[in-house]
């Protein structure tokens, strides 16, 4: 495989593309336009209980300064505001820069407190949105990388021969086989403070002095959800790294058993720097995954401004709110934050795309 | 000429589909003892009618049921005909819901009991019908009140005193995990169940009156929570910030707690043969805000809709009349203890022998306080949000009660442009 | 490091360390699941106590999940779409694989790319327009919506797994392949995937899963109960209100299609086995 012209480059390159013709064609079919529409949406004031066609509204969902988008008001042809200082509800016509009264309409007297009528408005400058990104954020760092640590241990006890593992493998699958709505509630209970099972047994235990909220406290409900996140998708991780290691010539261990190598020094030195692709691309998806939770967040958390994870928010302003232009401003947002995490990812991992070595 | 002929061939085409056996869609809760009774009055109404009815069964919970319905009809799907739908719902799903005035009797609209018919009205489109009615009540453990010698209170203040004082003495006699009182502090919809009684028993208004007027801002509204937020951790336990009907329930039911609040259905389960309070537990109307309050109970319960999508609007009606007309109710106490939306049927001395629960409901039910969803409409979701957001905020302790209902106030205010809803 | 102990006395420590550590994580994995077993021989009043064997454990739930709808049914819906879309994940998962790690062309990179950033939309962003699609395609209330919306978070997930792993198999075997005079389609199956068993193995049971589980598609894209799969099903679940959570019955229903998996693991592990001995050759 030498020069860009070399024929049998150009054949596989051919090759290459008939090969990923069905991949793309799917997905193109499938997603394109969801998420076209999506990001669309994203730039209207779209309401889902409002079938008239949505008004463009630029980027107003996202960020804008002045009166909020969403006060306007077409029969007055001017802004809603509300003077919070003095208590005083006001029309705001952009053209003439001027305030009238919102009631009767004449022109208003008063004094007006132009600072906070004239602000930020959109989901980049919501304070809970911020707080969704940042809960996410500490979500996913913390849980992917207890998700790598158990999986490995996991995944190192499985490829050792160990007695008993074809069932120990099954075991550990467990967890990923129960549907998360399930598993969601069925945690929320166990967590119950009065008559759930974990507090009943850490208190057996000695362990805790007495029954702690642990999902009603917003300090302690973003580590159950953390806790119910590593339980359920360990498995993924242990799975797919038992399989990396199942992939690895045998010869390498053997030889370093031979020397008398240590088992830490072993793994560190050998074994991971093999399985380093795969564990990257595992990581990916768990990263992808757990920056889109939803279930965990919304079923086992009070759902308070505080708590939330920037799907739920997202789910939140376009579902329960009707709100499809801003919440698709959301979801668009979310997969903003989702690619700049990867892209950083990618880059800080030095994680090669690039084909056989 | 053309266009003649074709109003002929569409009217021929109506009269076609009028006489030919419609199939309908009927969606009507999710599985268990009520879908049993969906499905019996649906047969009934297909053997009298000779029209075929399809049933299916939306999720059990009420928000992934909401979002169901929303993204079905958002669509302009005319896969459902008929639906069963919450009773905050109509304002949300309003717009694609067929307007039933004119194609019901009015004289059964106006059978129905007053609120009801005022939460499915929106100007003078009638947008559901009534078909059961819920609301918040007070559970108690007679047996200990007894014991310790206590009245049932009649005001929240005398509630916290017996919670507290009964809580010490069980305490002390050996059950540590024992509560005073229990009820639904997660932030959700619940929330704003429990929070419009307290406020409205204070005479701290509905958050949003029936003409759009801005009102939760007030200091009885703000005492109402503050006394709320003292609860937590003291009567209530830390955990009942988090806590549904379901999470209730099981502290209550598991005799650890003296007081819940709670909707009806929970009386049957406390009452159920393995239940060990079975012997002791009683309901009451829930308390008054003090000497000079009323009681309050949020209504809840059911309603049926049609949607504007369907493509026999006709029998999808008729339908919808039937499952909620008086005889019908009148099956549904019987068999499975559902509140009826007609007055006349408390007076029905045959039915309340039968169903004793009913005597005691129609006290609740002169106390029942609508959740401002009518007149909010589509924005319904986002101001109970902002109010039980606000609430949860007091009762975690993050601000007092006055704070956070002047800003849960100037937000109201921004959504609604000034109460023009 | 303390030298005064022996290495041999040092590794059984560090050996029993470890075998702790396992245990700890095993119960952790496995004791939610007993905890779903013992909640499933349990009702009424019984539910709401925390005990560890439950005083009259009885079979009734399970039998009340089976007798309130077609829940037989349902697990089979669940299996014919599970199925499908793995299969045809795979399928589609490892020629793109093949392409995309075993052969350089322009525009590589960027392909990766796009098809890893489908699964970058939060899953509510894909609801309302595939939902359109769906019913433009006539596909509403059928298992093809299904199986076609499961695609999109199966195949960047299959197609990015398989690529990195055949990636990683020795060039000697391709190298050879080619002077055999071997296309890239007899290379692909006659060489690359024995060799592949193993992965395949992993990324077929997680995709299984995941379609196995999903919910909020299904809930949206189906509507009679004969169509439903199985977290539909037991979402449908409820009690004799509106409020109350028949908890037991919902764990009987979880326990029950969970079996299934349990299984099919137990099926794939022999497969795994045969991959592993298969890798073993390669060196």
């Amino acid at each position: 495989m030498t020069g860009r012209t070399s024929p049998l480059a150009r054949r596989r390159a051919r090759a290459a593309w008939l090969f990923l013709a069905p991949v793309l064609a799917v997905l193109v079919l499938v997603a394109a336009w969801p998420l076209a529409a999506t990001i669309g949406l994203g730039f209207t004031d779209a309401r889902l209980d409002r079938p008239e066609a949505p008004r463009f509204v630029g980027l107003a969902n996202y960020a804008r300064f002045g009166p909020d988008a969403e006060s306007w008001d077409a029969e007055r042809q001017g802004y809603f505001v509300y003077d919070e200082a003095n208590d005083a509800m006001l029309l705001y016509r952009a053209a003439e820069d001027a305030f009238y009264d919102w009631d009767t309409g004449a022109p208003h007297a008063g004094p007006v407190d132009r600072a906070a009528l004239f602000q930020w408005h959109g989901i980049l400058t919501d304070p809970v949105w911020w707080r969704s990104v940042w809960n996410t954020a500490l979500f996913t760092v913390v849980s992917v990388g207890l998700e790598v640590a158990l999986g490995l241990v996991i995944a190192l006890a499985l490829h050792a021969h160990m007695p008993g593992r074809g069932l120990v493998r099954a075991a550990i699958l467990i967890p990923w086989a129960i549907p998360t709505v399930v598993s969601a509630q069925m945690w929320g209970w166990m967590l119950h403070d009065q008559v759930g099972v974990v507090n009943e047994i850490l208190l057996g235990l000695g362990l805790i002095g007495e029954r702690l909220a642990w999902t009603a406290d917003d300090a302690t409900a973003i580590w159950a959800v953390v806790a119910v996140d590593v339980w359920k998708t360990t498995p993924f991780m242990a799975l797919l790294l038992l399989a990396a290691l199942q992939m690895l010539p045998e010869e390498v261990f053997e030889a370093g058993r031979l020397d008398g190598v240590h088992p830490l020094k072993m793994f560190w030195r050998v074994t991971l720097p093999l399985i380093r692709p795969a564990l990257m691309v595992a990581v990916i998806f768990r990263l992808l995954d757990a920056l889109r939770v939803f279930d965990l967040f919304y079923l086992l958390t009070s759902n308070s401004d505080r708590t939330l994870a920037m799907s739920v928010y997202a789910r939140r302003e376009m579902i329960e709110f009707q709100d499809l232009g801003r919440g698709s401003a959301a979801a668009t947002l979310v997969f903003l934050v989702i690619a700049g995490f990867t892209a950083a990812y990618v880059a800080l991992g030095r994680m090669t795309l690039e084909p056989e070595r | 000429m053309h266009r003649f002929a074709y109003c002929l061939v569409t009217a021929a085409l109506a009269g076609a589909g009028q006489a030919a056996a419609a199939t309908l869609t009927l969606s009507c809760t999710a599985l268990g003892a009520e879908a049993d009774l969906c499905r019996e009055a649906a047969d009934r109404w297909s053997a009298e009618t000779g029209h075929t009815v399809e049933i299916v069964h939306p999720p059990q919970s009420a928000s992934e049921q909401l979002a169901l319905y929303q993204q079905l009809l958002a669509a302009e799907s005319p896969d459902i005909d008929v639906l069963q739908i919450d009773v905050i719902w109509p304002g949300i799903l309003g717009p694609h819901l067929l307007d039933l005035s004119g194609r019901v009797d009015p004289d059964i609209l106006s059978a129905h009991a007053p609120a009801l018919l005022a939460g499915v009205q929106r100007g003078d489109a009638v947008l559901a019908l009534p078909w059961f009615v819920d609301a918040g009540v007070l559970y108690y453990r007679a047996d200990l009140l007894d014991q310790h010698v206590y009245d049932v209170p009649s005001t929240w203040q005398e509630l916290t005193e017996t919670a507290a004082a009964i809580q010490e003495a069980e305490r002390a006699a050996g059950n540590d995990r024992f509560w005073g009182f229990v009820w639904q502090g997660r932030a959700y919809e619940g929330l704003t169940c429990n929070a419009l009684e307290w406020i409205a028993s204070f005479g701290g208004g509905t958050v949003v009156d029936a003409d759009g007027s801005i009102t939760l801002a007030n200091d009885a509204a703000a005492a109402a929570l503050d006394l709320a937020a003292s609860w937590v951790g003291t009567i209530s336990p830390p955990g009942v910030l988090n806590y549904t009907e379901e999470d209730a329930r099981a502290v209550f039911q598991s005799g650890d707690a003296l007081f819940m609040r709670n909707w009806p259905y929970a009386f049957a389960l406390a009452q159920g043969p393995d239940s060990p309070i079975a012997e002791g537990v009683a309901v009451a109307v829930l308390p008054a805000g003090g000497p000079d309050g009323n009681p309050a109970a949020t209504l809840g319960g059911g309603l049926i809709a049609v949607s504007r999508y369907s493509r026999h609007p006709d029998e999808a009606v008729a339908l919808a009349t039937f499952l909620t007309s008086p005889e019908e109710q009148r099956r549904r106490a019987i068999a499975g203890s559902y509140a009826p939306t007609y007055p006349d049927l408390y007076g029905d001395a045959e039915l309340v022998a039968a169903v004793p629960f009913l005597g005691l409901f129609g006290d609740t039910l002169a106390s029942v306080v609508a959740r401002p969803a009518a007149v909010t409409g589509g924005y319904y979701n986002e101001v109970s949000s902002i109010f039980y957001g606000a609430v949860h905020a007091v009762l975690s302790g993050a601000q007092s009660g006055q704070a956070a209902l002047a800003d849960a106030r100037a937000e109201l205010i921004r959504l609604s442009r000034g109460g023009s809803w | 490091m303390i030298p005064a102990i022996p290495y041999r006395i040092r590794r059984r420590i560090g050996r029993a360390l470890f075998a702790l550590l396992l245990a700890a994580i095993l119960g952790y994995t496995v004791f939610p699941f007993y905890w779903a077993i013992v909640t499933s021989l349990k009702t009424g009043s019984a539910l709401f106590e925390p005990r560890l064997w439950p005083r009259e454990p009885g079979l009734g739930n399970y039998l009340a999940v089976f007798r309130e709808q077609p829940f037989a049914r349902n697990i089979a819906n669940s299996a014919i779409v599970a199925g499908t879309v793995t299969l045809l994940s795979l399928f589609l998962g490892i020629t793109a694989a093949f392409a995309l790690g075993r052969i350089r062309f322009a525009g590589r990179r960027p392909t990766m790319l796009v098809i890893l950033a489908v699964s970058m939309f939060p899953q509510i962003a894909l609801l309302s327009g595939l939902f359109q699609l769906i019913r433009w395609l006539g596909l509403y209330n059928s298992l093809w919506a299904l199986i076609l919306a499961y695609l999109i978070f199966t195949l960047p997930f299959t197609v990015w797994i398989l690529t990195a792993f055949i990636r990683e198999l020795p060039r000697e075997l391709e190298e050879a392949a080619i002077v055999d005079g071997a296309g890239p389609w007899q290379t692909l199956t006659r060489v690359m995937l024995p060799l592949m068993a193993p992965a395949m193995a992993a990324a077929g049971l997680l995709a299984f899963i995941a379609a196995w589980n999903e919910f909020l598609f299904a809930l949206t894209f189906t509507l009679t109960n004969d169509q439903r799969t199985v977290p539909v099903a037991i979402a449908l679940i409820s009690g004799s209100s509106a409020f109350e959570l028949p908890w037991g019955n919902i764990m009987a229903a979880s326990v029950v299609v969970t079996l299934p998996l349990i299984v099919l693991v137990l099926a794939f592990q022999r497969r795994i086995v045969a991959g592993l001995t298969a890798g073993a050759v390669k060196g």
